[in-house]
């Protein structure tokens, strides 16, 4: 995914002069390109996360479209009034896009992961916030975020993850992605859990079910005219999100269903559990661990049906 | 303006403003009366002798920007900015009360002329170097002016800040920090250890200026000095005495906190030499 933000955020500073790129000491070589394209545009902030964020909002106030690149927990955690008061309440369009988010960075420990920031975020007035599912949304999700007014957090993954779609979906910030229609069960996938959740999908169908399966780019704004049809819809709608299952897209749906008690659907919210995870390990152990793998899920959700 | 105003006119001005704050303290029953009174002469130097703006243009995009990072002495700001010609000087009298246009600290765009709602310490800095980067990158040569209390100077983000401007070269950036030795709760070379505050910023890069922060003329002559030849941004540490100008506030911390009385307010006129002033009934809390 990163290595597509590259490419993708190159591609759009050379068509828009107002693009500015502010990296936190991260990707080394990856934004070669994007120097010698744009040389007066991009800026190495050093290891100082909150005042990158001060500076997007000056740059922003000067008209120009400043994205700031580093990893997910540092960018968010560490810069959280900085978003709140100089991006947010100045309502000023900085894009933040977070690498490595979720449990991507596994095996370097909490300190690298990210399974609360998008629970912490949405809680901003006006940031929208965005995970794309693979390479292909990472683009798409960079064009939305940039043409619009509001700031915006994207939170990506690392590199390497499989793609998905076969082509650059049309992505529209609080739109989701439908990939495959069913009954039943209606999967809403968030991230990088994306390659995940279409496994998943297939293994139910080879139990004999037909999952509808949906990406959902955009955690806010929420798409709730979807969840309007999946929760009239579906028995059972499970979100899957490499994240808490407190305040992320599960925690999203589970206010917005609460608000709505006739919806006919169930819930079911998977994701990292209410802890620091201490083993060490790789993403797909860590994965694994908290019971996000195609397997675990599909016995869950069976469970939930029967 | 084409001719700068004398010194004695410099004074004047200043001696206006601080009335003005303190009436407005006790007016709304706002606190931080002895924060404004600091700041204001070198908001007077600011606004009088170096800034290139135009009240009847706010948000032309070669403006100087100035931003005041302690906004909790947004009074001084306010009452700047209304002699200035920004906006009526009516304001000043509802500063505070609901509804008004004037919060007791900068709101997002709430008046011509405030660039940037403060109020949480050490956010002005990092965004004026967003703002000086700007006119790097869109070849504008407007200069960036920002007012730092010392207490301020405890906060992590003011030292990033601090540490990336220079290599960013940014000398059409120029900080002055209100050297006023207390913080809202101790002596601010005792809460941490802020001193030599001059030689702290040269260390991190900065051409470093300590000047008379009540010393017109001084303060004016640093400030022409934007951008600084040296190629460096330019932190002026002005050693000023909170409460200034009224001699029962000067140095007394208590006056973070503290709300004139009607006495107390016309007492700080008459030493200001300035005529008895107008006092409209004061808030509920700053018994008068």
């Amino acid at each position: 995914m990163r290595n597509a933000f590259a490419d993708e955020i190159t591609a759009l500073a050379k068509a828009d002069e107002r693009i500015v790129l502010l990296s936190g000491d991260i990707g080394n070589r990856l934004f070669d390109k994007f120097k010698e394209a744009c040389p007066t545009r991009f800026y190495n902030c050093g290891v100082a996360e909150a005042n990158m964020v001060g500076m997007a909002a000056g740059l922003a106030m000067c008209g120009l479209r400043p994205v700031c690149y580093t990893i997910a927990p540092f960018l968010t955690y560490r810069c959280m009034e900085q978003i709140r008061v100089d991006l947010c309440y100045h309502h000023v369009p900085v894009v933040l896009v977070g690498t490595g988010s979720g449990l991507a960075y596994a095996s370097l420990g909490a300190t690298h992961h990210s399974c609360e920031e998008v629970g912490m975020l949405r809680l901003l007035p006006g940031l929208n916030v965005m995970a794309p599912g693979d390479a292909w949304e990472v683009r798409g999700c960079l064009s939305a975020a940039l043409a619009d007014e509001n700031p915006t957090y994207i939170r990506i993954g690392k590199k390497g993850e499989p793609l998905v779609h076969g082509s650059r979906p049309e992505i529209r910030l609080g739109q989701a992605l439908q990939l495959s229609e069913g009954r039943e069960v209606a999967l809403l996938s968030s991230g990088a859990m994306l390659p995940e959740v279409v496994a998943l999908g297939k293994l139910l169908e080879s139990q004999g079910m037909r999952p509808a399966v949906y990406s959902l780019p955009t955690v806010k704004p929420l798409d709730t005219a979807l969840l309007e049809k999946v929760f009239a819809d579906f028995r059972v709608i499970a979100t899957v999100e490499e994240h808490s299952v407190l305040g992320g897209l599960g925690g999203s749906i589970a206010e917005w269903k609460a608000d709505r008690p006739k919806m006919p659907g169930r819930l079911l919210r998977f994701g990292t559990e209410d802890v620091f995870l201490h083993e060490t390990c790789e993403q797909e152990e860590a994965r694994e661990h908290f019971g996000l793998t195609s397997q675990k899920l599909a016995e869950r959700i069976a469970a939930a049906l029967r | 303006m084409s001719t700068l105003p004398s010194l004695a006119e410099l004074q004047g001005i200043s001696a206006e403003l601080r009335g003005q704050v303190i009436k407005m303290s006790h007016q709304a029953g706002t606190p931080h009366l002895g924060s404004s009174l600091s700041c204001i002469d070198l908001l007077t130097a600011a606004y009088w002798t170096a800034l290139r703006i135009d009240p009847e243009k706010p948000h032309d995009p070669n403006r100087d920007r100035f931003i005041l990072s302690k906004g909790h002495a947004a009074p001084a700001l306010y009452s700047v900015l209304a002699k200035r010609g920004f906006f009526s000087p009516d304001w000043l009298d509802t500063f505070a009360t609901h509804g008004a246009e004037l919060a007791e600290q900068p709101s997002p765009n709430c008046a011509p002329g405030v660039e940037l709602a403060t109020g949480s310490l050490g956010h002005g800095l990092p965004v004026a170097l967003g703002l000086a980067l700007a006119a790097k990158i869109q070849q504008r040569d407007y200069r960036v002016l920002v007012v730092l209390s010392d207490g301020e100077c405890n906060e992590g983000s003011v030292w990033e800040a601090a540490l990336l401007a220079p290599a960013l070269k940014l000398n059409h950036l120029a900080i002055m920090v209100d050297f006023n030795k207390w913080q809202a709760t101790g002596r601010s070379e005792e809460v941490t250890s802020l001193t030599p505050l001059r030689a702290k910023w040269e260390a991190f890069g900065w051409h470093a200026v300590e000047v008379d922060g009540h010393d017109l003329a001084a303060l004016t002559e640093a400030l022409r000095e934007v951008p600084h030849p040296s190629g460096k941004p330019l932190a002026i540490i002005a050693h000023t005495i909170k409460g200034k100008g009224v001699s029962f506030m000067e140095d007394d911390n208590n006056w973070h906190y503290r709300i004139p009385k009607r006495d107390e307010v016309n007492k700080a006129f008459a030493e200001l030499g300035l005529p008895a002033p107008q006092l409209a009934a004061a808030k509920s809390g700053s018994a008068s």
